[in-house]
């Protein structure tokens, strides 16, 4: 039985639970529901719950074991000259699992039973035809050995799922049967609902705490592979960045590091006065009907994917700021330049500052503006003085939202700011970031394993650390400043 | 509790601070406020009573212009201080919220210091030349709010950390330290508790001697305690004003009487 039939099987068992259970609690009290710890649904999920749950939490154990299972069980039966020929276990088991599924399908078109599977021979059915003519290709003909076992593989894996499928119902039954025993007048079904609830959401928190542990994980330990094959010294002290194909790169952060904070700095000078300005504008001053268009239409600005930023950079903010300032100026003639990128960047975010600092800036209490203009202020004065002060903290955390997209952009900054490393002043020159070459480090031609590839994780960690430091600090800081109402 | 009143009431004088002639108030299509004539004279202090949603604080709030701020509302009919129109074009209801200076139901200091909280208004109106006189005038200020006690050693806590009576004295304070020539008080003692009421009652008493006080109250036997003329509001209707003494001993009209007694409201 497939995965699939077998979660609609227990489903199906827990929706009858839910009946079965409702029917014996209201039957427990002959029909009159008032009588029951719980309202009737209670039982009914409790009874649901118990069967699917537990059998569903199987089946994903079982799930993620089987194949390591599999692969130890019949990687024992390859003979070591087989794995010695392909050079690599994990090559060998690779192409037995390709003849599995092959088996399968060969099968399935010549309706052959397991018996006829059995009959096939490695040296006399043509087995690499037979296979090339159902889709898969093999790269050499089939070798008796490994034949025998892609064999074992499809014996051995039908029994496992087999094995699965019993377990799977034998828990979905078996939770049925125990929850529809416990059910009682008394049975408090509300309050195990309650605390299955409880679990669930705490289930589904840690699941992002996890994957946040497990990307860092995984970026400590390709950083960690690259430490070892690139000096760490090299890497945080060198002025250069200069990645060779063949080898000897030079892989300093700093250029990458500074054009990142070039970038966001100019796209951040840009988006925080407008953004705010307009989220005043929209929460103090705008009439009703002029928030409700106007509000929406920033967030649009939100909703344009940064791609399209990009080519905006690239055809038209670019040449435009070389022509007409950058040229005339002396200060350069690349079209792509850190004032380009950051410019463009700082429109994306407006929105972001905007509307987040709206928001909490409608949070303050109208009796704080009252007090204001109960004292004579006017409304900037109010603004400035009481509801700015006290929406602070939130404002900064917008800030630091939108900074934190800044800093991991890369379309607007591949497309409007270019893709050369250095480390300058002159805001029209071309400059680079540490995610523009962590994509480009990544997708490039040299062997994984080589440190102008690993340097990507490096440089993920580090983005990662600054991004970090710049949460606690603004933590800190408006810890220290904050305006608290009540 | 007469007797008390009786004496005080010598005090007053009979020149009149505001009036107002047929005051209307509209929120959107709701007429809220309904021809309204009052004096309100000076250095008196003057209670509004009357049912929720009878308009008293509507009225307040026209006072200073504050339904200004309120999207929704109009206002109608003719509002003077000192016997000039305060909805004249030319008058600046900023200016005019200066001298009328209002306290509010909810204790409302703003999330700064103590110090800063009396210190805004003379701040924005540019009241004080240098350091001195702006800790001059929160000193002042303080004191006259019967809070400087309290927290003279604390002036750079924040205002938010003081205990309920503490805040609405402290906003008091905020509101006299711009020394405004009326002062308006919506229910001033509904959040407080009994000691802080009695504490914020007997200030009211004394701010007497400086400025004109309206005071917008539930409670009955408030308005009798501090106050020398009231108001007894109904519907948006002003029912029957006068002395305070004749309002609570020998209404005129029957649903003040029907009030004060406990039959309606």
């Amino acid at each position: 039985m497939s995965v699939g039939l077998i979660s609609l099987i227990v489903l199906g068992l827990a929706a009858l639970g839910f009946f079965l259970g409702r029917q014996k609690a209201l039957s427990s009290v002959k029909g009159d529901a008032r009588l029951l710890h719980s309202l009737p649904s209670y039982y009914g999920w409790s009874v649901a719950l118990f069967t699917a749950v537990p059998a569903m939490l199987v089946m994903i154990v079982w799930l993620f074991v089987q194949p390591t299972l599999l692969e130890t069980q019949v990687a024992s039966t390859i003979p070591a000259e087989n794995i010695a020929a392909s050079g690599n276990i994990s090559l060998v088991m690779a192409d037995v699992r390709r003849i599995a599924d092959g088996l399968d399908l060969v099968a399935a078109r010549a309706g052959l039973d397991e018996a006829g599977i059995d009959a096939l021979r490695a040296d006399f059915s043509d087995l690499r035809g037979r296979l090339a003519e159902v889709g898969v290709a093999l790269g050499a003909n089939v070798d008796g050995a490994i034949l025998a076992a892609a064999k074992e593989y499809r014996t051995y894996s039908n029994s496992l799922r087999l094995g699965m499928s019993v377990v799977v119902l034998l828990a979905a039954l078996i939770g049925a049967g125990f929850a529809w025993m416990r059910i009682s007048p008394d049975l408090r079904a509300r309050n195990l609902v309650e605390q299955f609830t409880m679990a669930l959401l705490i289930g589904c928190s840690l699941i992002a705490v996890a994957t946040t542990a497990g990307i860092i994980a995984s970026l400590v330990f390709e950083t960690w592979h690259f430490f070892q094959l690139y000096p760490a010294k090299d890497f945080f002290f060198s002025l250069t960045w200069n990645p060779q194909f063949r080898g000897g790169s030079d892989l300093g952060l700093w250029p990458l590091v500074w054009g990142t904070m070039y970038v966001s700095f100019i796209s951040l000078v840009v988006a925080v006065p407008i953004g705010l300005m307009a989220a005043i504008y929209l929460s103090e001053y705008a009439s009703p009907r002029m928030r409700a268009t106007a509000k929406p239409l920033l967030e649009i600005l939100a909703g344009i994917p940064s791609i399209v930023y990009g080519l905006f950079a690239l055809v038209t903010v670019g040449p435009l700021l070389r022509d007409w300032i950058a040229g005339p100026l002396g200060l350069g003639n690349s079209s792509s330049s850190v004032m380009t990128a950051g410019l463009v960047m700082g429109i994306m975010l407006i929105p972001y500052v905007s509307s987040l600092s709206d928001d909490i800036i409608n949070a303050v209490p109208q009796a704080m503006r009252d007090g204001s203009f109960g004292l004579g202020a006017t409304q900037s004065e109010t603004v400035k003085r009481v509801v700015i002060p006290a929406a602070l903290p939130g404002i900064v955390g917008a800030i630091l939202l939108a900074a934190s997209r800044a800093i991991g952009e890369t379309m607007i900054v591949v497309m409007g700011a270019g893709a050369a490393a250095q480390l300058s002043l002159n805001p029209f020159e071309a400059m680079t970031t540490v995610t523009v070459k962590i994509v480009s480090q990544l997708t490039g031609d040299t062997e994984f394993a080589s440190p102008e590839t690993l340097v990507a994780f490096a440089l993920g960690l580090t983005l990662f650390c600054i991004t970090l430091a710049l949460n606690v600090l603004a933590l800190v800081i408006v810890r220290k400043y904050r305006e608290q109402y009540e | 509790m007469n007797d008390m009143r009786i004496v005080e009431r010598t005090v007053s004088t009979d020149t009149a601070k505001m009036t107002a002639r047929r005051a209307q108030v509209y929120y959107g299509d709701n007429h809220a406020l309904k021809d309204v004539d009052v004096d309100i004279l000076d250095k008196t202090v003057t209670a509004f009573i009357g049912p929720s949603g009878c308009g008293k604080s509507t009225f307040l709030r026209c006072l200073n212009r504050m339904n200004d701020t309120v999207a929704s509302a109009r206002v109608m009919g003719e509002i003077k201080l000192d016997g000039e129109d305060i909805y004249d074009k030319r008058v600046d209801p900023v200016v005019l919220r200066a001298k009328i200076g209002m306290v509010f139901q909810k204790p409302n200091p703003f999330p700064k210091s103590i110090y800063e909280n009396v210190a805004y208004g003379p701040r924005i109106h540019g009241l004080a030349r240098g350091k001195a006189e702006l800790d001059a005038i929160v000193e002042t200020s303080l004191k006259k709010a019967a809070l400087w006690n309290e927290v003279k050693d604390r002036l750079d806590a924040p205002g938010t950390g003081l205990s309920g009576g503490q805040q609405q004295r402290l906003c008091i304070a905020r509101a006299i330290a711009t020394s405004p020539e009326v002062l308006l008080m919506d229910e001033p003692c509904s959040a407080l508790d009994p000691i802080a009421t009695a504490q914020v009652e007997e200030l009211i008493d004394e701010l007497r001697s400086q400025f004109s006080v309206v005071i917008v109250t539930h409670s009955m036997q408030q308005a009798a305690r501090v106050s020398q003329r009231t108001a007894f509001f109904h519907l948006g209707h002003l029912v029957e004003y006068g002395e305070t003494g004749q309002i609570f001993t020998n209404p005129k009209d029957p649903r003040t009487e029907s009030y004060i007694t406990g039959r309606i409201g």
